[in-house]
């Protein structure tokens, strides 16, 4: 059977194949490509937001409050992603896509937006920067990616910049815990102790403590991951030409 | 015509040649093959070996019989270490008797777990010492039948699987036994009348559960008539058998309710619920093969809630 010409013909006819052997269908497609879309846009007017706040203040203390809105409603919006992975439409692993988006939410909301006294720490300008170039970044390469038109500049930066993105946002977070932390003890902030009707206690002061703690097996494993895949994605596009 | 085959053992990560069997006897099983390697490499017991004819396929099972795979006259297979196994019995009585002895040390109030004043103290709460009852009558039933009923079948587990699972039940033990146990300890709020009614249901559940595992060990027992499929008998602990492909899960977590009900404890509720979805999965897995092995299936079981999961 002439199955090379059936083959070339399927592509004639304008068959959409993504990348993966299943993939998404059209309509999961398009509504990905607008769910990158308006997340690259609403980072983007953080990104605007923090570069206008600096100039207008002319010193970097402080800057959170004029993104915070916009950055707990796109870095919730997130929690969407894990939607994705369980439905199928996106080819990763809920544990992990779960694991990673929750440790953002539970960075915004349990400990910037709970404890108020960090929020003008600039520590949490470092982390919010990191975030805000990597989402950039990553948003896009996504939104790039299932218009199957991935500039190479998009591709590098998405695994380059990470190099000191990573390293950056884990530090700003970190030392933005690290503040928190008297606060915490001091108010017994989300803490539950005994005697109580359930039997059950919670120190949210040692639970922090173990959560940076948890971050030393993490962060390295995640690192070294992501180096792996740059070796891996950029070092087989030297065989090719640079697309676009 | 020499009707013998060879069989070719690469590693699946490498692809180099780890050995060639000449002269091997069609009628051979998987498991004889992997006797075979292991004299060639002693280190590699026959359950720390995974062979496939893919390298990223499924192992073959022991019982595999060489001339009824997809092979010409050299079969090629792959061969991965699955690292240190250990026997299920070992498994299981690790699992079990962490959390007994565990549960014990806080019950005695053993030093440097609650204030020093508090050291081998004893709770005023009747319902405490009840708990501990039936926290180590649970785990001593698990742990005899894990010697004189379960008949595991001939498979075993890596060692870092055993580690966290070990991890798991030895750390939940510990977590809720700390609560239980501990001097601000609150007693149900519906007192002894909660109590009470929890331990009835905790009584049949575990007679129930005991009863389930005596039924399938001797189904398993019983290889004269062909595979059957667990079904009741005169038990009527056993009569859950007509809703209910994995009774024996069911009665576990009716078990662990009830135990959570007496002792109002939440960390107990918090293990219960981890504990169900477990039970779930296993039962949805085991009666998925039920109903694919068996035509007959009763249609009205379900895998571990009746009429409903």
């Amino acid at each position: 059977m002439s199955a090379a010409a059936q083959g070339t013909s399927k592509a004639a006819h304008g068959d959409v194949a993504p990348k993966k052997k299943k993939g998404p269908g059209a309509l999961a497609t398009a509504y990905l490509v607008i769910y990158n879309v308006v997340m690259t846009a609403g980072w983007l007017v953080i990104a605007v937001g923090l570069v206008r706040a600096y100039v207008a203040r002319g010193s970097y203390h402080g800057l959170y409050y004029s993104i915070e809105k916009p950055l707990k409603f796109f870095q919730t919006g997130a929690l969407l992603e894990i939607l994705h992975c369980a439905v199928g439409i996106v080819p990763s692993s809920v544990v992990l896509t779960g694991f990673q988006v929750l440790s953002r939410v539970f960075l915004t909301w349990a400990v910037t937006h709970s404890v108020r006294e960090v929020q003008s720490e600039d520590s949490v300008l470092l982390f919010v920067t990191a975030w805000t170039v990597t989402e950039i970044i990553r948003y896009s390469f996504y939104t790039f990616s299932l218009l199957n038109h991935l500039p190479y500049l998009i591709k590098w930066a998405r695994y380059t910049f990470f190099i000191l993105l990573y390293p950056m946002g884990v530090t700003g977070e970190l030392l933005t815990i690290y503040a928190a932390l008297p606060y915490v003890q001091k108010t017994g902030l989300y803490s539950v102790t005994l005697p109580n009707k359930y039997n059950f206690s919670f120190d949210y002061y040692t639970f922090l403590i173990l959560i940076m703690i948890s971050y030393i097996p993490l962060f390295p494993q995640l690192y070294f991951h992501m180096l792996r895949q740059r070796k891996k994605v950029l070092g087989r596009t030297e065989d090719y030409s640079k697309v676009e | 015509m020499d009707l013998h085959l060879k069989v070719e053992v690469l590693d699946a990560k490498t692809r180099e040649q780890l050995c060639f069997l000449d002269k091997v006897e069609p009628h051979s099983t998987i498991g004889d093959i992997k006797s075979l390697f292991y004299k060639l490499y002693p280190r590699w017991y026959p359950a720390r070996q995974s062979l496939t004819l893919d390298p990223k396929g499924k192992f073959l099972r022991d019982e595999e019989i060489l001339q009824s795979l997809p092979v010409g006259t050299t079969a090629t297979m792959y061969f991965k270490d699955l690292g240190p196994q250990l026997g299920w019995t070992t498994v299981f009585f690790a699992e079990n008797i962490g959390p007994l002895l565990i549960y014990l040390l806080f019950y005695f109030r053993v030093p440097y777990i609650y204030s020093d004043r508090c050291a081998f103290t004893s709770s005023p709460h009747k319902v405490v010492t009840m708990a501990c009852v039936c926290h180590t009558f649970h785990y001593l039933k698990r742990l005899i039948e894990t010697i004189f009923v379960h008949r595991f079948s001939h498979g075993s587990m890596p060692l870092r699987t055993i580690v966290k699972n070990c991890l798991y039940y030895w750390g939940f033990s510990a977590w809720l036994a700390y609560y239980i146990n501990h001097p601000l300890y609150t007693p149900p709020s519906y007192g002894e009348v909660q109590v009470h009614y929890a331990m009835v249901i905790f009584a049949i559940c575990e007679m129930g559960n005991f009863s389930i595992h005596l039924s399938l060990s001797h189904l398993r027992g019983d290889r004269s008539r062909g595979r059957r499929f667990p079904a009741p008998s005169k038990n009527p602990f056993t009569w859950l058998f007509f809703f209910v492909s994995c009774p024996n899960h069911t009665y576990e977590v009716g078990t662990w309710v009830s135990f959570s009900i007496m002792t109002q404890c939440l960390p107990v509720a918090v293990f219960t619920v981890l504990g169900f979805i477990q039970m779930t999965v296993w039962a949805k897995g085991k009666h998925r093969a039920y109903v694919r092995e068996f035509k007959d299936y009763p249609a009205v079981r379900v895998a571990i809630i009746p009429l409903i999961l």
